[in-house]
C-alpha cells in the first residue's frame, strides 16, 4: 500500500506492507536512524518521535496510520542550523552517556517541556517513565530538563 | 589553559552527533543488497531435536535460505577465562544446536530472506520437533546429586571448583570465634539491558578474502580473535568494526553464535547480511548476570574485631561456558573478601553449575558486586549480633591510610587507600548522628526509617598480563595507543579500547591535552575499528582510562619530550634550556624567542631542519602494561522508610563519596556514579530474572522485568575525597563499577535496618513491595 506523510517537513510516499511499524518505515524506508528501537513491548521509548505536534512511540504505530501526519524525527528538531534548547540542555548537562535513549528522551522532553513550562523535578522524573535510560542514573537528564522548563517558564 | 583541561567537566565531544540523531550504530548501517537473518531459537530448556522441517518456511516470500546446525562448518564459541586449579571443563558450545538444546533461546536454525519481516516469518515457519528433557535452573539445585544433567563430559553439572585459602586455617578462626552470623545470601540473575540491543552485519570480499563485521562490540579487537578462531579465516583477513555502540556494562565482550553466524552466512552465500536482536530476544539470549546462591559465614570477637569471612558459592554459568564466564565468580570475587578491612582469614569455595539457562558472565562490577555485598550484609549482622553501631564495627576494622602499596590476606596488594577519610565525610553528608535520633523519632510515630552504609574498596584498571596469565586469562590485559599529529597540528588519538558510552572521547583528549598543549577540541580520539586502530584488549573492567589513558600519557610524553629538543634545535638553544608552559616552548631567560607545539610539530613534518639523529614525523606509539590493578574506594549511605502497610519503599537519599584518584573530568565521573548508583540499587529493589521451573523465561519483556525509572529516585549527594594511585602516569583509578559495587548493600541494609523494629531479618532480593510486606506478615505472625 502507499503512504504519505510529510516527515522533518519534507512530504515522502513509499509502497509498503501493510504491517510495516512506523519506526520501521522511518529507519529502514527514509533511512532515518536517529530514531531507535530498544524493545519491543512500549515500554523504552527509544522511539518517540512527535505525530502532528503530539508524542508518540514509533513502534506502536503502524506506518498506515501515519498517512497524511506531520511528523518530526530527532533530525528535525534543530531549526535553523541551531540546537533545540533542549538538545542545548542535554548536551551541557551531560544528560547522555551512550546516546541510544537520548533521541527518545529529547523529543519525549521537548514537547513536555512545551506543554508544560515550569514543570517541577517530581513532575518531570514522573512523566519520563516512559523513557528508559540505563546509563545516566536519570539525574542530568532530569537536571537537562528541569534547566529548559525553568527558562520556558521564564525563570533562571 | 591546557594544564587546567584536566579536571575540568567539559561538555563531551561525543555528544553533537548524538543529540541530533546522526550518530551511527550497527543496526543503523545499509548495506547495499543485503539479507537479513533471523534465528530459530529453541522454546524449551532442555531438548532433544528430533527433527527439523524447513520446507514450508523455506518457500515462503523473500526466504533465500535456511541452514541448521548440520550446515555450518563452524568451530565452538570458546571460553577465554580458564581458571586454574580447579577441574574447569568447558563443554562444547556450537553456533547452532545440532542434537541438544539446553536453554529457551538456544539457535537451531537460521533464515536468510529479503526483509526482517519475511527472515522473521519464515524462522517461525521452520518445524522443529522437540523431545523434551528435564530441566532445572537453580545453581545449588543443579549442584546436587541426582539433578538433570547438561553436559555429558561435565559430571554433576559442575564446570569448576576453586578454592581461594586454606578451609582448615578458616574453620580453626570460626570455631575459636566469640561470633559467628550466617546467611544464605540469594545474588538474583539479572538482565544487562544495554539500551541498544545487540546486532551484526557482515561482507565478505570473496576476491581479497576479507570479513568484514560491523558489531555491537566492548572488545572488537577480542572479537577479531573469536571470530577468526570460529571460521578459520586469518586474523588479518577479518576486520572488525564497533561502530557507535549503545551501552554494554559486560553484554558486549563475549562472542555469541550471532556474530559468527553473520559471518558465516555472509561468507556462504555471497552478499552481506544483517542481524538484529529483539529486546525479547535480547534477554533471551544475550548473557545474564550474577546469579549466586551464596553460603556465608563471619566471624567476630565481641569487642568487634572482624576475624574471618568463609563463603560457599553456587555460581550459575547457564547452559554454556561464555566468553569470560569462569573468571567472574572465582577470581573477580573471591579476591575481593577483605573489601576495605582488616581481616586476616578468608576463605572461598565458588563452584560453577551448568544449569538449563541463559550463560551467565560480566555485569557491571562482576563478581564484585556479590563480594561487596556479602562483606556489607554481614558486617551489618555482625553489629546486630554484637549489638553495637554498624558505623562503629565498620570504623574499627578499616585498614588505616597507606599510600603505596598494602597488601592484604587474599594476596592482593591494594595501591593507596584513605577509607576512613572518605567514610567520615560520607557520615558527615548524610548526618549519621543526627540521623539515628530522627529515626527513633519516627519509630515512635509509627515510621519506619533505616540507614545503610557501606565501606568498599574495588579491583578494577584490568591490569597486569602477567596477573591475567596467572588466573587463566586467555589475554593479555594491556593497552596500545597511537597519538598522530597532522603537519597542521590536529591530534588523532588512535586506540585499542573500545568505549560505548562512557565519554572516553572527551577524557583521554584531557589527558593528551594536558600532557602534549593542544586545544582539546584539536584532538579527535579514534576507537573500534581493528584495521584503523592498533591492538587493545577492549573497555571493561573500568580499565580504559587508567589502562588507555597511561598508554596516551606515556605516547604524548614521548612527543612532548621530542618537540623540546627540536624546538632547543630550532632555537639554536641547549634542550636543557627549554621551559614548556601552556603549549609553548621558550628558552629560558628569554621569553620572547618561543615555538608553539604548532610550530614543532610542522617543523617535525617538513624536516627541513632536524637535529642530528631525530627522525621526522610527530608521531608515537606506546604500549602500556599496568604495574597493578588500581583500587577505588569510598563509602555509600541510604537512607530509606518503609510502609509496614504495603511494604513499598521511598529512597530519600543517596549519598555517594568516592576516590578514584585525580579527576579528569568531574561531570563524567558523577554520571559514572549516578548509572552504577542506580543500576546497584535497582538490583536491591526491583530487578530480578524469574525463570519459572521449566527454564521459561517470564521477566523476558520490559514489560515484566522491572527496568529502574526515573521517579525511583532522588537527586544523589555526591562528594569525593582524592587519593592518587602511586603506580599511575597521572595517578587515575577506575571508576566505571563503583556505584554498581557499592550500592546494592547500601541500600539492601537501609530496608533492613527499617524493618529491624518487625522482627524481619532476611528477604531475598529484589525487595520488591510484596516480598518486603510478605516479610512483615510472617514476623507478626511470631507475634
Amino acid at each position: 500500500m502507499n503512504v504519505s506523510m510529510t516527515i522533518n517537513g519534507e512530504a515522502v510516499s513509499r509502497e509498503v506492507e501493510a504491517r510495516t511499524l512506523l519506526v520501521h518505515f522511518i529507519r529502514e524506508d527514509l533511512d532515518l536512524t536517529g530514531t531507535k528501537i530498544g524493545c519491543d513491548t512500549s515500554q523504552c521509548g527509544a522511539c518517540t518521535i512527535h505525530v502532528n505536534g503530539k508524542i508518540a512511540k514509533a513502534c506502536t504505530l503502524l506506518a498506515a496510520q501515519a498517512d497524511g501526519a506531520d511528523i518530526t524525527t530527532i533530525e528535525g528538531l534543530a531549526e535553523n542550523g541551531e540546537h533545540h534548547p533542549m538538545q542545548t540542555a542535554f548536551w551541557e548537562n551531560h544528560g547522555l552517556q551512550c546516546g541510544y535513549c537520548t533521541p527518545g528522551m529529547i523529543m519525549a522532553s521537548a514537547a513536555f517541556v512545551r506543554d508544560n513550562p515550569g514543570a517541577s523535578e517530581d513532575d518531570i522524573r514522573h512523566y519520563l517513565e516512559g523513557n528508559i535510560c540505563r546509563c545516566t542514573g536519570y539525574h542530568n537528564i532530569v537536571k537537562a530538563v528541569k534547566q529548559v522548563a525553568d527558562a520556558a517558564a521564564g525563570g533562571a | 589553559m591546557s594544564t587546567r583541561i584536566f579536571g575540568s567537566g567539559i561538555k563531551r565531544r561525543e555528544d553533537p552527533r548524538l543529540i541530533t540523531g546522526e550518530a551511527r550504530y550497527t543496526d543503523d548501517i545499509k548495506l547495499q543488497g543485503a539479507l537479513h537473518m533471523a534465528v530459530v531459537r529453541s522454546p524449551y530448556a532442555h531438548a532433544r531435536i528430533v527433527s527439523i522441517d524447513s520446507s514450508a518456511a523455506a518457500g515462503l516470500p523473500g526466504v533465500r535460505a535456511i541452514f541448521t546446525g548440520s550446515d555450518i562448518d563452524l568451530a565452538g564459541l570458546p571460553t577465554a577465562w580458564l581458571i586454574p586449579d580447579s577441574d574447569l571443563k568447558t563443554p562444547e558450545h556450537p553456533a547452532l544446536a545440532s542434537d541438544v538444546v539446553r536453554y529457551v533461546g538456544d539457535g537451531v536454525a537460521i533464515v536468510l530472506a529479503d526483509s526482517r519481516y519475511q527472515a522473521q516469518d519464515a524462522a517461525d515457519a521452520v518445524m522443529v520437533d522437540y523431545e523434551e528433557l528435564p530441566v532445572v535452573v537453580d545453581p545449588h539445585e543443579a549442584a546436587q546429586a541426582g539433578a538433570p544433567q547438561l553436559h555429558a563430559d561435565v559430571e554433576g553439572n559442575i564446570a569448576f571448583r576453586w578454592v581461594m585459602g586454606d578451609r582448615e586455617a578458616a574453620d580453626a578462626v570460626f570455631a575459636a570465634a566469640d561470633v559467628v552470623v550466617s546467611e544464605r545470601i540469594l545474588q538474583q540473575r539479572l538482565l544487562p539491558t544495554a539500551m541498544e540491543p545487540r546486532a551484526a552485519s557482515a561482507q565478505y570480499n570473496a576476491a581479497t578474502g576479507e570479513l568484514t563485521l560491523w558489531c555491537t562490540s566492548q572488545n572488537p579487537h577480542i572479537h577479531r580473535f573469536i571470530v577468526s578462531a570460529v571460521t578459520g579465516l586469518p586474523e588479518n583477513k577479518v576486520r572488525v568494526i564497533a561502530p557507535e555502540v549503545g551501552g554494554g556494562f559486560g553484554s558486549k565482550i563475549p562472542c555469541y553464535p550471532d556474530e559468527a553466524l553473520v559471518s558465516w552466512a555472509a561468507m556462504k552465500l555471497g552478499v552481506p547480511i544483517r542481524w538484529a536482536e529483539t529486546r525479547s530476544e535480547n534477554y533471551l539470549t544475550t548473557i545474564h548476570g550474577r546469579d549466586h546462591v551464596q553460603f556465608v559465614d563471619m566471624a567476630a570477637s565481641n569487642d568487634g574485631k572482624i576475624l574471618g569471612v568463609r563463603a560457599t558459592v553456587y555460581a550459575g554459568m547457564g547452559a554454556y561456558l561464555s566468553t569470560a564466564a569462569p573468571g567472574i565468580p572465582t577470581i573477580l570475587h573471591g579476591l575481593l573478601y577483605v573489601g576495605p578491612y582488616t581481616i586476616d582469614n578468608v576463605f572461598c569455595e565458588s563452584i560453577g553449575v551448568m544449569t538449563n539457562a541463559t550463560p551467565t558472565d560480566a555485569y557491571r562490577g562482576a563478581g564484585r558486586p556479590e563480594a561487596t555485598f556479602l562483606l556489607e550484609r554481614m558486617m551489618d549482622k555482625v553489629a546486630g549480633a554484637l549489638d553495637m553501631d554498624p558505623v562503629a564495627l565498620r570504623r574499627q576494622n578499616l585498614i588505616p591510610p597507606f599510600a603505596d602499596g598494602y597488601e592484604v590476606a587474599t594476596t592482593l596488594i591494594y595501591d593507596s587507600g584513605d577509607y576512613e577519610a572518605a567514610f567520615d565525610k560520607a557520615l558527615a553528608m548524610a548526618g549519621y548522628d543526627d540521623f539515628r535520633a530522627q529515626q527513633a523519632q519516627a519509630l515512635q510515630e509509627g515510621r519506619y526509617l533505616g540507614i545503610g552504609v557501606t565501606a568498599y574498596t574495588e579491583m578494577c584498571g584490568l591490569g597486569p598480563s602477567q596477573v591475567a596469565g596467572a588466573v587463566g586469562f586467555q589475554g593479555g590485559l594491556w593497552e596500545s595507543a597511537t597519538v598522530r599529529v597532522t603537519p597542521t597540528g590536529k591530534v588523532q588519538a588512535l586506540i585499542g579500547a573500545s568505549p560505548h558510552g562512557q565519554g572516553s572521547e572527551t577524557t583521554l583528549a584531557q589527558i593528551i591535552s594536558s600532557e602534549l598543549g593542544f586545544p582539546v577540541d584539536d584532538i579527535e580520539v579514534i576507537h573500534g575499528d581493528t584495521t584503523e586502530t592498533p591492538m587493545g584488549w577492549g573497555t571493561y573492567g573500568s580499565r580504559t582510562t587508567p589502562v588507555t589513558g597511561a598508554a596516551l600519557a606515556q605516547a604524548s610524553r614521548k612527543l612532548k619530550e621530542k618537540a623540546r629538543v627540536l624546538a632547543a634545535h630550532l632555537m639554536e638553544a641547549n634542550p636543557d634550556d627549554i621551559e614548556y608552559a601552556d603549549g609553548s616552548f621558550s628558552v629560558k631567560g628569554s621569553p620572547d624567542q618561543a615555538q608553539s607545539i604548532q610550530d614543532v610539530t610542522l617543523m617535525a613534518h617538513l624536516a627541513w631542519n632536524m637535529p642530528e639523529g631525530m627522525d621526522p614525523g610527530f608521531e608515537e606509539s606506546q604500549f602500556y602494561d599496568p604495574p597493578n590493578f588500581v583500587y577505588p574506594f569510598g563509602t555509600h549511605i541510604a537512607i530509606v522508610e518503609v510502609d509496614p502497610v504495603t511494604g513499598s519503599i521511598d529512597l530519600q537519599r543517596y549519598i555517594a563519596v568516592d576516590d578514584c584518584g585525580p579527576q579528569i573530568n568531574p561531570e563524567i565521573v558523577a554520571g559514572q556514579i549516578h548509572g552504577g548508583v542506580v543500576q546497584g540499587v535497582a538490583q536491591a529493589l526491583c530487578e530480578g530474572v524469574i525463570y519459572d521451573d521449566n527454564g521459561q523465561l517470564l521477566t523476558g519483556t520490559m514489560l515484566d522485568y522491572c527496568m529502574p525509572k526515573a521517579d525511583m529516585f532522588p537527586n544523589f549527594e555526591l562528594g569525593e575525597t582524592v587519593t592518587p594511585s602511586p603506580h599511575h602516569p597521572v595517578g587515575v583509578k577506575g571508576v566505571g563499577e563503583t556505584g554498581t559495587i557499592a550500592s546494592t548493600p547500601t541500600v539492601y541494609n537501609a530496608v533492613l535496618d527499617a524493618l529491624s523494629p518487625l522482627g524481619v531479618a532476611q528477604i531475598d532480593m529484589p525487595l520488591t513491595a510484596a516480598k518486603v510486606w510478605q516479610a512483615i506478615q510472617n514476623a507478626n505472625g511470631g507475634n
